[in-house]
C-alpha cells in the first residue's frame, strides 16, 4: 500500500511541477479571496486582524476544492482509470497518494497564504507550536476528505459541482477548528489550542480511514 | 486442456443497459481472435468484459484461470488493453508513463526504452510530453505499455484507426510476436481486409452476441471452437 501511494505521489507531484497549475492558478485563487474579503471587511486593521483566523481558513477550504478537482482530473478519462486498475495497484494506496501529493500542494499554499495573513492583516503569531501543527493536521483532513468526496462524485461531468457541496459542508469542523487554533495561536496563554488540534487530527484520521476502506469498492 | 478463455452465455450490463446479450466463446493460448460488427455492436464490451472491467451480470466466465465476476482483480494483472483512448498521461512523456506502470505492476522499469523502441519512439519522442505528440505517435506509446509489460492477455480495440501504413503494419507484428510468445490476443476493427489474415478466428457480432464466427489467415496455432 505505502510503495503504491508513494509512486502515485511522485507521479501526481511530478505533473504538478510540469504543468504549475497549482502555482499559476490555485495559489492566485487563495490570495484573490483572502483580498476580496479584506475588500469587503474594508480598511480596519483591527477588524481585519481579527477576522484574520476564519478568512484564512475558508481562502485555504476554497482553494482545496480547486486543487482536488485537479487532482482527480489526472485520472479524469475512463480510459486513464481502467489502465490504472489493470495495473493492479492497490486502491487505498492510490487513495493515500493523491491525498499526500495534495497535501504537499496544500502545505506550500498555506505557507503562501499565513505570509499573506501575517503581512497584509497585520496578525502577530506567538504560539508556532499550536499554528504549525495545526496547519499539518487540518491540510491532511482537506486533503483526505476532498479526494474522498470528489472520487463519491464520480466523473469530471458532475465533481465540478457536486464536489463542493458535498466537502464544504462536511469540512466546516476543520473550519471551525482551525480557526479557534489560529486564534489560540495569536493569544499568549490562551491554552486552548490543545483542544482544537484534537478536533483536527480525528477529522484527518476518521477521513484516512474512510479513504483507506472504502476508495476501492468507490472505483469499481 | 481448458482453453485460456472461455464463455457461456455471457451477459453484462452497462449503466443498466444490456451491452452483452449471451456470448459463447473459446479461444487457446496463442491464437488471435478478431471482431467485427457495427458500432453498438458489442466488440468494444466484449474487451472490457475480458479485461475484468465490466462485469458479468449472467452466464459464465473464465480467462486464464479466473473465474469472473470474482476473479476479476486478478485477472487485471494479467491482461493488457489498448483502446481509442491510450489512458496514459499526457502531461508526461512517454519514458515516464511507461516506468510508472511498470513500477506499478511490479516490473523492471529498465525495459521501457526497449519497449519504445520497438515502437520506434526512441530518443526525442521518447521523452517529449504526450501532449505534443501526434495522434499515432501516442498509440505507438499506449502500443510500448504492452509489450513492456507482456501481458497474458492483449485485447486491442481498433489498433488501427487513424495511423499511417507502417504503424498499421507495426500493429500486426506486435500482435504476432504475442501470440507466438504464447498470449492471447483479441482485436476488433472495422477493417476485416487488415485483421482478418492476422487472425485465427473471425468472430462477427451483433447485438450483444457473437452471430457467426470464421476462420481466419492465421494458422500457426491449436485447434479454436467460437459458437
Amino acid at each position: 500500500m505505502w510503495r503504491d501511494a508513494l509512486l502515485i505521489a511522485g507521479r501526481d507531484l511530478r505533473i504538478e511541477i510540469r504543468t504549475r497549475v497549482g502555482l499559476w492558478q490555485v495559489l492566485p485563487f487563495a490570495f484573490l479571496t483572502l483580498l476580496l474579503f479584506a475588500f469587503a471587511l474594508g480598511p480596519k486593521p483591527g477588524l481585519l486582524a481579527q477576522a484574520a483566523p476564519g478568512l484564512f481558513w475558508l481562502a485555504v477550504m476554497l482553494s482545496v476544492v480547486l486543487a482536488a478537482q485537479r487532482s482527480l482530473a489526472l485520472e479524469g478519462s475512463q480510459a486513464t482509470r481502467e489502465a490504472g486498475r489493470l495495473l493492479g495497484l492497490d486502491p487505498a494506496g492510490i487513495f493515500l497518494g493523491k491525498t499526500l501529493a495534495l497535501l504537499v500542494e496544500v502545505l506550500i499554499l498555506e505557507g503562501g497564504l499565513l505570509l499573506g495573513v501575517v503581512v497584509f492583516f497585520h496578525v502577530q503569531v506567538t504560539d508556532w507550536l499550536v499554528l504549525v501543527p495545526s496547519c499539518l493536521l487540518a491540510a491532511a483532513g482537506l486533503c483526505a476528505a476532498s479526494i474522498f468526496y470528489g472520487s463519491l462524485a464520480g466523473d469530471a461531468r458532475v465533481r465540478a459541482t457536486l464536489l463542493p457541496l458535498l466537502f464544504l459542508p462536511l469540512a466546516a469542523p476543520v473550519l471551525i477548528a482551525g480557526a479557534k487554533a489560529f486564534e489560540a495561536s495569536v493569544q499568549t496563554g490562551s491554552g486552548s489550542g490543545a483542544r482544537w488540534l484534537g478536533v483536527l487530527a480525528v477529522f484527518a484520521l476518521v477521513y484516512l480511514a474512510l479513504g483507506v476502506a472504502l476508495y476501492g469498492p468507490m472505483e469499481e | 486442456m481448458a482453453p485460456a478463455i472461455s464463455l457461456r452465455s455471457a451477459v453484462a450490463l452497462s449503466e443498466g443497459f444490456p451491452v452483452l446479450s449471451g456470448v459463447d466463446l473459446d479461444l487457446e493460448a496463442g491464437q488471435v481472435l478478431v471482431l467485427l460488427g457495427a458500432n453498438g455492436a458489442g466488440k468494444t464490451s466484449l474487451l472490457r468484459l475480458l479485461a475484468g472491467l465490466l462485469p458479468l451480470r449472467s452466464g459464465e466466465a473464465r480467462v486464464f484461470g479466473c473465474a469472473l465476476p470474482d476473479g476479476a482483480a486478478a485477472l487485471r494483472r494479467q491482461v493488457g488493453l489498448a483502446g481509442h483512448d491510450p489512458g496514459l498521461y499526457e502531461e508526461l512523456n512517454a519514458l515516464e508513463n511507461l516506468r510508472f506502470a511498470l513500477k506499478a505492476s511490479r516490473l523492471d522499469p529498465g525495459g521501457a526504452e526497449a519497449a519504445l523502441d520497438r515502437v520506434g519512439l526512441a530518443g526525442r519522442l521518447s521523452t517529449t510530453q504526450l501532449v505534443r505528440l501526434s495522434e499515432g505517435q501516442r498509440r505507438r506509446a499506449a502500443l510500448a505499455w504492452l509489450v513492456a509489460r507482456r501481458p497474458a492477455l492483449w485485447l486491442l480495440d481498433e489498433p488501427h484507426a487513424g495511423l499511417d501504413a507502417a504503424t498499421r503494419h507495426l500493429v500486426a507484428e506486435l500482435c504476432e510476436e504475442a501470440a507466438m510468445g504464447g498470449a492471447c490476443v483479441v482485436v476488433s476493427s472495422h477493417e476485416p481486409e487488415l485483421v482478418t489474415p492476422m487472425a485465427n478466428i473471425v468472430a462477427t457480432m451483433g447485438g450483444g452476441a457473437v452471430l457467426r464466427s470464421d476462420p481466419g489467415g492465421r494458422r500457426t496455432s491449436g485447434a479454436s471452437d467460437v459458437a
